[in-house]
Order: structure tokens, then C-alpha cells, then sequence
């Protein structure tokens, strides 16, 4: 008997199967050689390798966040019932956040909460006081006098474990490097920090031990302390931030995913066949490009909302509910958003089929079908790889944009927008409440950033017009 | 004789990239005196251009001069400031390039374009500056020159262009004009006339010219003094006169022979095997060892110096090291192997193409009604035997491509009939084409455009195999890959590998094995070998003669090139506009053309041969639009022999011999 049963949300299922594709890609990729040309220059651009590397815990937090399950119940009869509640391993990761839920707001490091209540003191009388947490710094009895000392002490263990472990990364590397080039470690160290190695392994170690500076302090006082404090409700914000990465980059990947078919057949099919085809195709995304779109997502949305409140019983718990609506929004920005890359995939096409080779398939007399699948398509990917890194950024941002104006995510999920959207009224109050929306901020910039930047170093490997050397494509 | 113009001395220049730097020019020198055309020839890649560009410091991001010196009268151009040479660009020394459509900036007019090279003089009134550039234009001999001062480029034919593009060389009286490659772009007929134009203005002007060409024939007819380029440096120099009666290095002599001829019809041309060296390697010898037919066992290890021939005709080769008679009987040695026997007797028609029409409509306005036709090919008649090869001549926009792709229906023809083994092509439907589609196929020009860069060697030459279910069970066709390899002269291991690994040869060969690999009876050709060198042209028009022979082919050969189709060519059909205006054995056709056309057409063909005088007739104008075709016969506007009926009626066809006709009312 398992203590848990997976629970494979839509959106899980729909994640791990972009992963699978993903992993498939890149082991067909590995395979041939002018396929893993455009990767290897990705892999040798410092800032991508960088910003990749950022990229990385990101990635792996929301996959982490992509396995719910329920838990098994305590039962007395040996029938097992499970939980109502959906959790992900995320969740089990960072019980300690998650279950340390204060009273209402609290700074980032308070011991006391950051609003006065009336308390009765053990003599009988009442008085307006900051009460202590009930978890943030509670091992601290004089918390006034210690705080500091106990933070400073605990975060300097963190520091020092976490370059402990950036070392003990670097010289992995270096040593498997090492091996693979049949050169003693020292000369390979040496390569590595003087820029001389073909993968810009300095640039990625930089960002590395950055990544530990940050991290390894808040791993040692996030079991102690509220390190970016707590909301409204009391729940803890770095939990928050760690539960909209998900949500981010959920919307990112599957919202270009419903995008990519539209734009890949219809751009494909209005190039090749011009004609009445080309026409009908462009009067489609003229069309579609001429409704604004928040209007069209809001309907959308709303829609949806109606719809599940009609048919609960098909939805029968919270997290279940949101996932779909969530679905609903990746679905109505991807169909929203498929004309940019289709004209540009059509305006290609249309050069393309004038090529030699696919009047020398014509001649064959190959199929249209199958000149399309064998000749057009992998020859345009490069641009649809552009568009996909590039457009990852801008949904991410879409989606804080729209939960902002409410008609994004449920509200009962946790994201970036959410977070914002409920900073309107903390930024309203005296004394303000900051830490909120300065979280979601940084959070969302360093995910963005590292997105954008990684995009640029794609685009850049794969654009033909860039490549300066290397002769004729 | 006087200081020199130009020195240049020991130039290299080197291109960064993946990998070791590119030497792709190293150690060059030669000196231009004033008033001197000087020309550099030699194949794609052999660092002519950069060595142009060197002297003029326009050399592109990646490229840097690792050393020498650039003299022009005695200043060192390589040390000047920038400051100071954009005024040495332009006022001393002048550029134009191949692509006369790439260099003319498309939103300005050309008179606008050509007053900001003159303002170089300095600020003139816009009067005085109207006048130079009318003078200007006018010594460019451009007709209606008033008017076109005022005209874009897109208006403006190749030719046109290129004589723009003269102009605004000459609006500041260089002292040395570079052209580069500068009639490579344009059609015989306006090649022969942007030549002379520029022969004239070289001697009336008495400017010293750096001509950088890949054709021989261009050579002989325009410089004094030539230098033959390789692999990144100078190997032979010589005057002119001296190089065309006896060039001295093998691999110029090569060049000579592997020119194409009707002289040579009978025999495989002189192919130079292998490839150019890469230039990022270092040479222990001469660079032209490996494919050399004469190397000694120590050009291997020993760099060439200078041999004097005799007098200034200087050679970098061992042989020249020694007596001369070595030399020649190492040369009389070399005769290219003959192929035997002469083409089979004309058999039965194969392929007969009559009143072939290719109109492609022309939209407007906003309900995209049509509004005219292009007519690209209006009523092609053609015959082709089988084993035989039909060339199809004319210059680019006649429409010969498109006939060659309208019979394959790769562009759809508006009428006509194309009949081969007795079905016409244009009536059946197209999976009933499908069946029909195995025994013609097509060979392209552009053999980097021809193979999919995403699709393996083997799945390319399979493709077709499958689509038309040729070559039997996946056993067999792989085995039928490989022999076609073997047959094009390829290893069986480039089935694996992807086009890019390849050089522009053997992706021309590749190009012919798919071709091939449906067994078609019927190849036609669209100028399969313009885009190579003539080293790799006469490796494929071997080729192709070889399978002619073994296999009993007919091609449609289609093609620009006279020499290519003298060589190839069992009878000719010479194109203009759309239309056939003579046709023929290629003998008669081109040794006693009919067609005042065909007669301009062969007499602007460049000659090898520095003494040959030939009048060059030279053609009024440009080719009409095949849009609105002139009335009548569609050559009077530009015929110097036309009659007065000839702008109103469309001439008959006259037969001269059983085979030669051509459409003309000076022979009614």
C-alpha cells in the first residue's frame, strides 16, 4: 500500500509529456550533425550558457511542482481513504513554508507580526501590543537582543555549506573535463577560468556561485524565519514566489505548444500553395489580429468560469478547478497568438518553394503532403525555435498581466499575477506593505531575464543571416 | 619604364573564423603602370576579390591584412587614416562590382546617386552639378540620358545598371579603376557592350585598370598585362600576348584545355581533378602538387620561387628551373583522353514539343483582376531524338528555363502539346503524370540550392524511388544508390552525410545521380554548369557526355554559354523573347547563322585569343518586356537589318538545309 496516490492534473500530464518530447528532440538532435550544429553555438555563447544555468532550478521547481498526488489518510478500518486536498512534491519539499502560516501580514525576518492587536496579558489586562509569531524566529527568546546575531550566524553557515558545494561542482566538472580530454585537471582548471575552454564554463560557474550566494543563506534561515515575510492571510511569501514559478512557466511552454500547429500547418500551407488556400489562411489571422486580444481572452475566460461553476460535479476539488482554468488560458493565449509566427513561417515557405529541391520532389512527382513534411517544414524550424524562446517570456508577462486584470488564473492559484494583484491593496495601506509585489518583481525579472537572454543566444545560433562564418547555408 | 601606379607587395590577408585563420591572399605582389590594364584571373575562392578589396581596405568584418604594403604612387595605402583614405576610395581610386543591382541604392535616383559621387569635388551649384552628371552619363554612353537622370534603378536593366555604376567610378577621375568581376552578371550581348564601353574609356581617359575576371575570353579582349591566381597567390604573370600563345604554369594550360569547343566535341575536355587546397593549412610545396599532372618529387616539399619563361613572363613552378625541353615533353605528353566514338545516329523522336505557350498572368487592382500576361513562352516548337542532345541558347528572360520546366509541368503551361512516347504530357492529370514523370527529369543550376540542406545524400537520391516506385524492395534501391554513386564518381559513404559536406561539383554530380535514379530516357539540363568553374565544368560536361554515351540519354540542354553548347550540342534552337527564331545542327546553326540575332548573339561570345578581330555587332538597346512584345518580328527594334515589314508581321519559317530553319523576312 502506498502512503499517496499521483494525481495527474491536465496540465501535469501535458508538462511531462513536453518534457518526454523535449528529451526525444534532443536525443534525435544528438544524432545529426547539422541538427546539433545551431545547439553547439548556443552552448558556446557565455551569456546563454549563463542564463541557462539560471534557468535551470526554475525549471526544476516547476516540474517539481508538476507531480501531484494525495496523501493517504490515517485510518482505523484498513480501507485507505486519500485526501481531498491535491499537494505536489514542491509542497512536500517546503512543508516547513507551507505549514508555517502566521496570523496576517509580517516583514520579511519579523519576529512580530506587523499589525497591533489587543491581547490580554496573564495579569487580566488588555493592551495593544505586536504579538510574537507563532513560527518566524519563535526559537529566539529574547528576540530583540538576538535576532541579528542569530540571522547573520545562520545565513553565514548557509553561505559557507553552499561554497563548499559550488567547489565541489567545479571541481566535478573540471575533473570529468579532465578525463574526456585526457589532460591533467590543473591545465583544465586553468583553461576553464582564463576563458579558453570551447564551453564557456567560467561564465556558467560564475552564474552557478551567484545562484549559491543567493540560495544557500535562504535554505539555512527559511526554516526559521519568514525570509521575505508573509501576506494577508499569513501564509509565507517565498513560498508564494517558489509556487508562481509553476504557474509561469506552465503558461510559457503550453500556450506555445497550442500555438505551434496553427501556426506550423496553416503558415506551411499558405506558403507552399498560394492561391485560394494562401488567401482564405490570410484573411483568417488578418482577422484574428484585428480583435484585441484581451477582449477575446477575457471572453474566453469568463466563459470557462461560467462553465465550471455550471458543471462542479465534474470538477470535484479546488486544485482541479484551477488547473482547468488555467488549461483554458494557456489554450486562448495560444490561439491567440499564432499569427505572428504563421506570417512569418508563410513569407518563408514562399521563398522556400521556389528552391530546386522541391521542384526536383515535383518532378518526382512526390506528394504535396509529403513535400511539405520532408522538405518545407524541418527547413523552416529554425524560426519556429526562435519564436518559441522568444515568445516563452512575453506569456510569462501576459499572464501577470491578465490574472492582474482578473481574468488570468483562478484566483485560488497561486501566481505572479495573483501576488501582484493583491499587492493593489498592501501598496494602499499605512504603513505599506512591500514585500509582496517586490518578491513577485524579482521573481519575475530574473525568470524573464534569464528567458530573454537565453532566447538571444538561440536566435543567435540559429539565425542564418547571423553566421558570419561558415559559407553558404 | 616609370614608377609604377600601383605596387603592391606581399599582401596577405587573413579571415578569422572557426578554426585556423583562412590565408586568403599570402604574399601577393604585382605593379600596374598608368594607363595599364591589368588583369587577375582565376576560379572561385582563389582570393582575387579579396585582393581587390585589400587595396581599397573595404574588406568585410572578419577579415584583416596580416602584411605587405599597398603603393599607390609611393604613398603606402595600408598606413593612411581612415580620413585619409576614404579620399583616396573614390578620387584616385575607383570600384565596380558584379551585381550592379546590388550596389545602386534602390529609393534614390540615379542622377542623385551620381551627383553625390561628384560632389566629392567639392560643393558646386546644383546647375554645374547636373551638367557633369549629364556629361557623365552621356560618356557612358546611356540613351536618353537627360531622362534617365531621373529614374530608379528598378527601372533600369543589368546593363543599365552596370553603366551607372561606371558613371559615378568616373565622376572623380580615377587614376585606377577596379572591376571586379564587372560583366560576369550581365548577358553576352550587353557584356560585349559594357566592355567596349569600358576599353574606350580606359584609353580615352589613360586610367590604369585592375580587370579581376574569371573568363579567359574577357582577358584576351580587354588587358595588357594578366596574372593567373591560386589558391591565395600569384603563380604565373605574364603580357598578354605571351600568355595566350604559351602559358607556362600547368595549371594555367589546364584552364586553357578545359575550356569547352566544338573543336573538342569529339573528346572529354581537360578536367582538373580534385579540389583547391584549403587555405587555412600550411604549404610545404606548391599548392598546386596534388592535382598537378607534371609535379616532380620535390614540388611536394619545396615552395616554388619566380622562373623567368622569358623576359617579364614570370612562372612559380619547378619545371621552369630547368632546360625547357623537359617541360615541353612533359605538356606533349598530355593529351586528353578521347571518347569514343561520336554520338549514335539520330534515332526516333523522343520528345516533341509543339506551339508550347507559358503565360503567367499579371494581377492589379484591388479585385486582383488580370490585367496582362507575361508571356514567357509564346509557341515553342522542339524536337528532341533519342541519345541526342538539344541546346536550347538565349539569353536570361527569353524563356528558355521556363521551357524547360514547362514541359515538365513544374510550371504549368497555358497551351500547346508535349508529347513523349506518344502521351501528352499537358492532358493528363497529375497522378496520370505521375507514371509518365520517371522517363524525363531535370538537372538545376544552382547546385546549393538544388539538395535539401535537411536530408541525407542516400534519402535524397532515394526520394524519387519511392515516389514513383522505381527500384524495386528498400534492398534494391540501396543497392541502386550506390551504383548510381559509383557511376557519378562518388564514394558509397556519402549516402550518410548531408549536402553541406560538399563542394559545388559534387553536389552538381549529386544532383545528376537523383536524376538518374529513376532511369528517365530524357534529362533536361538548366544550365547545369553556369555556376561552377571551368575546371568543375569540364569535369561535368565529361560526365554527362560519358552517360550520354553508356546509357543512350537525350538531353534538353539549356544553356547561355555558346562554348558549352558547341560543346555539347547535337542541334541548337536559338530563343528570343519567348520565341524560337532559328534552329539547326549546331554546325550549321552556329557556323553560318541565319538569324541577324544568332549572328550578334555568337560575334559578342568573348574569344580566348588576344589576335582574333572580329567585328562585335552590337545590339541597340535591351531586351523588350515580354510583357508588351514588339509588333511584328520581335527583334526589329533591335535588328540593324530590319525591313519595313518587319514591324508589322511575324516572319515564316525558312528552311535552309533539312534540319536548319530560322524565322526572318530577309530571307522571304
Amino acid at each position: 500500500m502506498m502512503p499517496f496516490r499521483f494525481e495527474w492534473l491536465w496540465s501535469d500530464v501535458l508538462v511531462w509529456l513536453l518534457v518526454a518530447g523535449a528529451v526525444g528532440l534532443a536525443l534525435y538532435t544528438r544524432a545529426r550533425p547539422h541538427l546539433r550544429a545551431p545547439w553547439s553555438r548556443v552552448a558556446r555563447s557565455p551569456s546563454g550558457m549563463a542564463a541557462a544555468t539560471v534557468l535551470v532550478p526554475f525549471v526544476l521547481i516547476g516540474l517539481l511542482d508538476s507531480l501531484h498526488y494525495r496523501a493517504a489518510l490515517p485510518s482505523s478500518d484498513g480501507k485507505v481513504i486519500y485526501a481531498t486536498a491535491v499537494r505536489s512534491a514542491l509542497d512536500r519539499v517546503l512543508e516547513p513554508l507551507r505549514a508555517t502560516r502566521e496570523k496576517t501580514y509580517s516583514a520579511p525576518f519579523a519576529t512580530h507580526l506587523y499589525a497591533k492587536e489587543t491581547v490580554q496579558l496573564p495579569d487580566g489586562r488588555e493592551a495593544r501590543i505586536y504579538p510574537r509569531l507563532r513560527h518566524g524566529g519563535a526559537h529566539l527568546a529574547d528576540p530583540h537582543a538576538e535576532r541579528g546575531r542569530d540571522v547573520a550566524l545562520k545565513a553565514f553557515r548557509g553561505l559557507t555549506f553552499a561554497l563548499m558545494l559550488w567547489l565541489v561542482v567545479v571541481i566535478g566538472v573540471c575533473a570529468m573535463r579532465a578525463r574526456h580530454t585526457a589532460a591533467d585537471i590543473e591545465s583544465v582548471w586553468r583553461g576553464i577560468w582564463q576563458g579558453r575552454s570551447e564551453v564557456p564554463w567560467r561564465a556558467v560557474f560564475c552564474a552557478l556561485g551567484m545562484l549559491f550566494v543567493v540560495i544557500g543563506p535562504v535554505i539555512a534561515l527559511a526554516p526559521h524565519y519568514h525570509v521575505l515575510g508573509t501576506d494577508k492571510v499569513g501564509q509565507d511569501v517565498l513560498y508564494q514566489a517558489l509556487k508562481s514559478i509553476r504557474t509561469g512557466l506552465v503558461i510559457g511552454m503550453l500556450a506555445t505548444l497550442v500555438m505551434l500547429p496553427f501556426a506550423l500547418v496553416l503558415g506551411v500551407m499558405a506558403g507552399y500553395f498560394k492561391g485560394w488556400i494562401d488567401d482564405l489562411i490570410q484573411y483568417l489571422y488578418t482577422t484574428l489580429s484585428s480583435i484585441p486580444g484581451v477582449l477575446l481572452i477575457a471572453a474566453a475566460v469568463l466563459m470557462m468560469q461560467v462553465y465550471i461553476e455550471n458543471n462542479s460535479e465534474l470538477f470535484p476539488s479546488t486544485e482541479i478547478r484551477a488547473d482547468v482554468r488555467l488549461l483554458a488560458l494557456c489554450v486562448i493565449l495560444g490561439v491567440t497568438s499564432w499569427t505572428g509566427l504563421c506570417r512569418l513561417l508563410r513569407g518563408e515557405v514562399l521563398k522556400l518553394r521556389e528552391m530546386e529541391y522541391i521542384q526536383a520532389a515535383h518532378a518526382f512527382g512526390v506528394s504535396h503532403w509529403r513535400i511539405m513534411m520532408r522538405h518545407l517544414t524541418p527547413n523552416v524550424m529554425h524560426i519556429v525555435m526562435i519564436a518559441l524562446v522568444m515568445d516563452f517570456s512575453g506569456l510569462v508577462l501576459a499572464e501577470a498581466v491578465l490574472s492582474y486584470v482578473g481574468v488570468g488564473v483562478d484566483p485560488s492559484m497561486i501566481s505572479f499575477g495573483t501576488m501582484i494583484n493583491s499587492a493593489r491593496l498592501e501598496m494602499a495601506r499605512e504603513p505599506m506593505v512591500w514585500w509582496s509585489l517586490a518578491a513577485a518583481f524579482v521573481f519575475m525579472l530574473t525568470l524573464v531575464l534569464a528567458a530573454n537572454l537565453f532566447a538571444d543566444a538561440v536566435r543567435d545560433a540559429f539565425d542564418p543571416r547571423l553566421i558570419i562564418a561558415g559559407g553558404r547555408p | 619604364m616609370s614608377a609604377p601606379l600601383l605596387r603592391v607587395d606581399g599582401l596577405s590577408t587573413l579571415i578569422r573564423g572557426d578554426g585556423a585563420p583562412v590565408r586568403a591572399v599570402d604574399g601577393v605582389s604585382f605593379e600596374i603602370a598608368a594607363g595599364e590594364v591589368y588583369a587577375l584571373v582565376g576560379e572561385s575562392g582563389c582570393g582575387k576579390s579579396m585582393t581587390a578589396l585589400s587595396i581599397m581596405r573595404l574588406l568585410p568584418d572578419a577579415a584583416s591584412i596580416a602584411g605587405g604594403a599597398v603603393e599607390l604612387e609611393g604613398e603606402n595605402l595600408l598606413a593612411l587614416p581612415e580620413v585619409r583614405m576614404r579620399d583616396v576610395r573614390g578620387r584616385r581610386v575607383a570600384m565596380i562590382f558584379q551585381e550592379p543591382g546590388l550596389s545602386l541604392n534602390p529609393v534614390m535616383t540615379v542622377g542623385a546617386q551620381i551627383a553625390e559621387a561628384v560632389l566629392c569635388h567639392g560643393d558646386m551649384e546644383r546647375a554645374v552639378v547636373d551638367a557633369k552628371v549629364l556629361e557623365l552619363l552621356e560618356a557612358v554612353r546611356m540613351p536618353d540620358a537627360r531622362r534617365r537622370m531621373a529614374e530608379y534603378p528598378f527601372q533600369m536593366s543589368g546593363g543599365m545598371k552596370q553603366r551607372v555604376m561606371i558613371a559615378i567610378a568616373l565622376a572623380c577621375d580615377p587614376d585606377l579603376l577596379i572591376a571586379d568581376e564587372p560583366t560576369t552578371a550581365l548577358d553576352v550581348t550587353v557584356q560585349a557592350q559594357v566592355l567596349e564601353l569600358l576599353r574606350e574609356l580606359q584609353r580615352s581617359r589613360n586610367m590604369a585598370m585592375l580587370l579581376i575576371t574569371h573568363d579567359l575570353g574577357v582577358v584576351a579582349q580587354m588587358a595588357q598585362r594578366v596574372a593567373v591566381m591560386y589558391a591565395g597567390e600569384i603563380i604565373e604573370s605574364a603580357a598578354v600576348g605571351a600568355f595566350f600563345s604559351g602559358a607556362a604554369h600547368p595549371y594555367s594550360r589546364k584552364l586553357f584545355e578545359s575550356l569547352p569547343d566544338r573543336a573538342g566535341r569529339g573528346r572529354a575536355l581537360a578536367a582538373i581533378r580534385g579540389a583547391v587546397p584549403p587555405l587555412n593549412r600550411k604549404f610545404e610545396g606548391c599548392r598546386f602538387v596534388e592535382r598537378c599532372d607534371h609535379a616532380l618529387p620535390r614540388c611536394a616539399g619545396v615552395v616554388p620561387q619566380w622562373s623567368a619563361v622569358d623576359g617579364r613572363h614570370q612562372v612559380k613552378c619547378h619545371l621552369y628551373e630547368q632546360d625547357r625541353p623537359d617541360i615541353e615533353t612533359a605538356v606533349a605528353i598530355d593529351v586528353a583522353s578521347p571518347l569514343p566514338a561520336a554520338a549514335p545516329a539520330p534515332g526516333e523522336v523522343l520528345l516533341q514539343v509543339k506551339g508550347l505557350k507559358v503565360h503567367f498572368p499579371i494581377h492589379s487592382g484591388f479585385l486582383r483582376r488580370i490585367s496582362g500576361h507575361v508571356m514567357a513562352v509564346d509557341g515553342v516548337s522542339l524536337e528532341i531524338a533519342a541519345g541526342r542532345t538539344l541546346g536550347l541558347v538565349g539569353e536570361s528572360g527569353c524563356g528558355k528555363t521556363t521551357v524547360g520546366k514547362g514541359l515538365l509541368r513544374l510550371v504549368e503551361p497555358t497551351s500547346g502539346e508535349v508529347k513523349f512516347g506518344g502521351e501528352d504530357f499537358l492532358a493528363l492529370s497529375r497522378a496520370a503524370l505521375r507514371g509518365q514523370r520517371r522517363h524525363v527529369q531535370i538537372i538545376f543550376q544552382d547546385p546549393y540550392a538544388s539538395l535539401n540542406p535537411r536530408v541525407r545524400i542516400g534519402d535524397a537520391l532515394e526520394e524519387g524511388m519511392i515516389a514513383l516506385h522505381a527500384g524495386g524492395d528498400p534492398g534494391a534501391r540501396q543497392a541502386r544508390i550506390d551504383a548510381l554513386l559509383a557511376e557519378v564518381g562518388l564514394a558509397a559513404d556519402v549516402k550518410t552525410r548531408y549536402p553541406h559536406e560538399f563542394s559545388g561539383g559534387q553536389r552538381q554530380r549529386i544532383d545528376i545521380a537523383r536524376a538518374l535514379s529513376v532511369e528517365p530516357q530524357l534529362i533536361v539540363c538548366d544550365e547545369p554548369t553556369s555556376a561552377l568553374d571551368v575546371s568543375v565544368q569540364a569535369q561535368i560536361l565529361n560526365l554527362l557526355k560519358r552517360l550520354q554515351r553508356d546509357k543512350g540519354l537525350a538531353y534538353l540542354f539549356i544553356s547561355h554559354n555558346m562554348s558549352v553548347i558547341e560543346y555539347m550540342a547535337d542541334e541548337v534552337a536559338v530563343m528570343y523573347l519567348g520565341r524560337v527564331v532559328e534552329r539547326g545542327a549546331v554546325d550549321e546553326v552556329l557556323r553560318a547563322p541565319r538569324h541577324p540575332y544568332t549572328q550578334a548573339l555568337l560575334s559578342a561570345v568573348p574569344v580566348a585569343d588576344p589576335g582574333a578581330t572580329r567585328p562585335v555587332i552590337q545590339l541597340a538597346g535591351d531586351l523588350p518586356s515580354p510583357v508588351k512584345p514588339p509588333q511584328g518580328c520581335h527583334f526589329h527594334p533591335r535588328c540593324s537589318a530590319a525591313l519595313p515589314r518587319c514591324s508589322s508581321e511575324y516572319p515564316d519559317e525558312h528552311r535552309f538545309s533539312a534540319a536548319h530553319t530560322s524565322r526572318c523576312h530577309l530571307y522571304d
